[in-house]
């Protein structure tokens, strides 16, 4: 038995997973991402892999890469160059050695070294062995013949054999991060025991062996001269689950459709990245949520606006593509003014673009992507865990103004993982004061009008088809404010001016935003969505070495908070790093005539705190 | 609401209707009113669902709930409404640009989802509405603003297509045929499943004279055949042509040359000889077939396994919003 590895308290890890697509590294990571969170860690996570189902294997095009960040106190991203990085193959490492932090630890799978493999990716020499990675501090584990041995009295074939890897690394890290193994083997039972979906007692067997026999190389060799241990996060109390944006967001809609009395229905059609939403929405039956797959985003929305107009609460989903798509229909549920929520999980574009990267590339698509002066609240989601609250407030917020809402997130925060402080049902503000149907019985003496508003929030009366006596037509064309068809000028003036001061006067009741940091000073960094984690964390770490740095989250991003203009105006410079070419600086220029500072970044990939702080220190000529 | 009380006038809404003088559509609309009525719903739990077009305009005319949409959707926003309230007898109205053309995806899967819906599609052959051009439904050589050396788009035949996705109701009319184009409302509203109703009308603008080969006084009934349930496919000015089989499909023969058991009866349950039916056209010498081409109830409706479905997760998870909520890994801080 090796010495002991010496115990070294962090305050936070970076790990990242790659090796080939299909090889199973979304899986293993969302396996650690689980197990910090179960210990108490708080974590973020961020999946990345090529948009080829089974891109061809070995080759750096078909890398799948998981990252993940977890630490003992608040995690925002999922963390810049990581301090452990598991690469399974040559094309791997290749992949992803040079994002590795200095002298950080890369573990990688010797037996995968193969002259074929390393030939393939252009690997001249052996980098295990050939001194090209010396900055870093190596472990060439070979993961085969290790596992195959732990696995040698188990009759099953080699190849299935070396699929145990993953769980031999599992073993590996929890010893190396100092986590509790139970939970990895209640993992396994749970997912190939006897009371799994799919029970595979050998696969769990085998896994069982191969976990095992990675905590014990860990704690064995001599390999490892430090183990780590972790903090539990100060979180707030509750009950807690790891949980993506996609997943969080169609809970959402099942929350908010229990909320509001109505039935939910989300009509959608598959669409990289947002198509994990209505995967889960779709098991929600027995919650009575109805989901209807249809032949093309167009029907998707149509059929959303269809089941609005007949009193559900609908929703549709989608992503960029989708969303210009359904440009024409969520024109009809505004003008129409019936209560929609539309899910945007942006991806790079143009076009088909980047489908499985992520990117804000649709601001101005949800501000402008519609013709005629076509205004709508657009809410962005800045975590995983928050797609539940924005898609919860869209909701509300369509409801409350009879209108169409987007919800912006992002291939990031959609399918990144986070804890969860779930909340009851009881917990979730009531929804039902909002829906308020228009009932004769409720106004007697008076004739149902389509469009007779109410006077604060200008939401129109709205009776929804099998009321009685109330039967009325409504339609895309211009109307007035009895429902019929207007071609008058001074009425269109007038129905377009309300459809905008309607959008205008929800600021009015938006939440003022909050600074972190001091009220006034030199910079202002302004995050929205999917930016915000990377900007807190960079803003945080600026403030505590005592620069002038203030920062903001817009969390509507449409109408602007009423007191942004006042923030602005306190500070020397605004930045607003955006994953895309300046969307939100555009709109804050026209809005304040301010001259707002850009860092973009159309990479595919979050940004990270340094880029963030780099920027600033160099806007404070530092 | 008692059934008494229900008229074509109690459907009828105070706006003025403004189709053109002439215009096939007020005869439409005279027989969807009849459908409905016979359909048996109080207008209050009528929805009537339209795209983009001239006859798209026709919910504003009905004293029901009605949602004037846009153009070519009105297929997949009706869907919607049906699955979200069952209860509501949904009608769609929609033309043949609308429904063929910019709808021409949405037509085929409303069709395939068999979704209770009573779907009208008004076939004048033309865009009216955006003044003269072509449709999909158009003739070869057709003279229209965007085609003024003729159509060389070969035409789609609708009712062809719904059979081809499984439809479970398909009937066709004309304008000029009112009572039978009543007829096939009532049946049409009555179907449970989707019922597809092409009902031909004449555009006296821009396509006047579209069907007159069909409606002719004197030879009209040289070219189009009314079919009934059981009964002998014969038509003709004075019941002298009849249809038999050859080969896998249809010839028009005279009555006198062939024996009478060998004339074809009319099936409504035979969806092969629907389609080839739906396909007849005079310049194949064939005629146009009207009435009821085919209905079978006995397809489920997609609405009612939406419910049933749902019914069946709920009793075999029964899982509370709670209980999805904290389903997963859960640890309490």
């Amino acid at each position: 038995m090796a010495e002991n590895a010496k115990l070294t308290s962090a305050e936070q890890i970076v790990v990242k997973f790659t090796g080939d697509s299909g090889d199973g590294m979304q899986l293993i990571g969302n396996q650690l991402t689980a197990l910090a969170a179960l210990d108490g860690n708080d974590v973020n996570s961020l999946p990345d892999y090529p948009s080829e189902i089974r891109a061809p294997t070995g080759t750096i095009a078909g890398v799948s890469g998981f990252q993940m960040c977890l630490g003992d106190h608040k995690i925002y991203t999922a963390g810049d160059a990581p301090d452990v990085l598991v690469s399974f193959n040559p094309a791997a490492l290749k992949h992803s050695s040079k994002f590795v932090k200095a002298g950080g630890i890369i573990i990688t799978n010797s037996d995968s070294f193969t002259e074929k493999a390393m030939t393939k990716v252009g690997y001249e020499s052996n980098p295990l062995e050939d001194g090209s990675l010396a900055g870093y501090d190596v472990k060439a584990i070979p993961m085969f013949t290790l596992v195959r041995a732990a696995l040698a009295d188990m009759d099953m074939p080699n190849a299935a054999k070396d699929r145990c890897k993953n769980f031999f690394v599992m073993g590996i890290l929890c010893w190396l991060f100092s986590k509790e193994k139970q939970l990895v083997l209640d993992f396994i039972q749970e997912k190939f025991g006897p009371n799994a979906k799919k029970p595979k007692a050998q696969v769990a067997e085998a896994n069982t062996l191969a976990f095992k026999a990675g905590l014990n190389y860990g704690e064995t060799t001599v390999m490892f001269q430090e183990r780590y241990s972790m903090g539990a996060a100060q979180i707030e109390k509750g009950l807690y689950r790891n949980i993506t944006g996609n997943d969080a967001a169609a809970l959402a809609c099942m929350a908010a459709g229990a909320k509001s009395g109505l039935q939910p229905f989300i009509g959608s059609y598959p669409i990289t990245p947002a198509t994990d939403l209505l995967h889960l929405a779709s098991e929600f039956k027995d919650a009575g949520l109805v989901t209807m797959q249809m032949e093309d985003e167009i029907a998707g929305i149509c059929c959303a606006i269809g089941a609005s107009c007949a009193g559900n609460l609908a929703f549709t989903t989608t992503s960029g593509p989708g969303l210009a798509l359904k440009t024409e229909a969520a024109g009809m549920a505004l003008i129409l003014e019936v209560p929609l929520v539309i899910v945007n999980v942006q991806r790079g574009g143009p076009c088909t673009g980047l489908p499985t990267k992520t990117e804000q590339s649709d601001l101005l698509q949800s501000m402008f992507g519609r013709n005629g002066d076509s205004y709508l609240p657009i809410i962005a989601a800045n975590s995983p865990a928050d797609c539940f609250d924005a898609t919860f407030q869209a909701a509300k917020i369509a409801l409350q103004y009879r209108t169409p809402v987007i919800v912006l997130t992002d291939g990031y925060i959609g399918q990144g993982s986070c804890p969860w402080k779930v909340p009851t049902l009881d917990e979730l503000e009531d929804l039902t004061p909002y829906v308020n149907f228009w009932k004769p019985e409720d106004h007697p003496g008076e004739e149902y009008v389509s469009y007779k508003r109410n006077s604060e929030t200008l939401a129109r009366d709205w009776a929804i088809p099998g009321t009685k006596g109330c039967q009325h037509r409504i339609g895309t064309l211009e109307k007035d404010e009895t429902g019929a068809v207007s071609h008058d000028p001074m009425n269109h003036q007038n129905m377009t001016e309300i459809r905008k001061a309607k959008v205008d006067n929800l600021a009015q009741v938006l939440p003022e935003l909050e600074v972190n940091g001091a009220d006034s000073g030199k910079i202002l960094v302004i995050s929205w969505g999917g930016t915000y984690g990377a900007v807190k964390g960079a803003v945080d770490r600026l403030i505590a070495d005592g620069k002038s740095v203030s920062g903001i989250n817009l969390r509507w991003v449409w109408p602007f908070p009423p007191n942004l203009g006042e923030i602005i105006s306190s500070f020397d410079k605004v930045l607003v790093p955006e994953l895309n070419m300046g969307q939100l600086s555009l709109m804050l220029r026209a809005k304040f005539l301010v001259d707002v500072q850009s860092l973009s970044k159309v990479q595919g990939d979050p940004f990270r705190e340094y880029e963030v702080i780099d920027k600033v220190n160099e806007m404070l000529g530092e | 609401m008692a059934d008494t009380q229900l008229t074509k006038k109690y459907f009828a809404s105070p706006a003025e209707v403004k189709w053109c003088p002439g215009c096939g559509d007020f005869a439409i609309m005279n027989a969807v009113r009849g459908g409905m009525v016979a359909a048996g719903k109080p207008r209050d739990e009528v929805a009537i669902v339209s795209g983009i077009g001239c006859s798209s305009r026709f919910p504003y005319y009905m004293e029901t709930y009605g949602f004037h949409t846009i153009h070519g959707r009105a297929a997949a926003i009706a869907s919607g409404v049906k699955v979200a309230n069952p209860k509501l007898d949904v009608w769609v109205i929609s033309g043949d640009g609308d429904s063929t053309a910019i709808g021409g995806n949405h037509f085929i899967h409303v069709i395939r989802r068999n979704i209770n819906l009573n779907y009208v599609l008004i076939n004048n052959k033309i865009y009216g509405l955006t003044k003269g051009q072509y449709s999909p439904c158009s003739e070869m050589g057709q003279i229209s603003k965007t085609s003024p050396y003729g159509v060389i788009d070969y035409p789609m035949a609708p009712l062809k297509t719904a059979i081809s996705m499984g439809a479970t109701f398909v009937a066709r009319s004309i304008d000029a045929k009112m009572k039978l184009s009543e007829e096939i409302c009532v049946r049409g509203g009555q179907h449970k499943g989707l019922s597809m109703m092409e009902i031909y009308a004449n555009c006296v603008i821009y396509n006047d004279g579209a069907h007159k080969q069909l409606v002719d006084k004197e030879t009209g009934a040289n070219f189009n055949i009314i079919l009934r349930d059981g009964e002998k496919m014969i038509f003709g000015t004075d019941n002298q042509l009849c249809l038999v089989q050859e080969g896998f499909g249809i010839k028009a023969a005279k009555v006198a040359d062939v024996a009478e058991a060998d004339i074809l009866v009319h099936d409504e349950k035979n969806a092969e000889m629907a389609s080839v039916l739906a396909g007849m056209r005079p310049d194949n010498g064939l005629p146009v077939a009207f009435g009821v081409l085919f209905a079978d109830d006995s397809k489920k409706t997609y609405d009612d396994m939406v419910y049933e479905q749902l019914d069946a997760v709920k009793a075999k998870r029964g899982r509370s919003v709670d209980d999805i909520m904290q389903e997963g890994h859960t640890w309490t801080v």
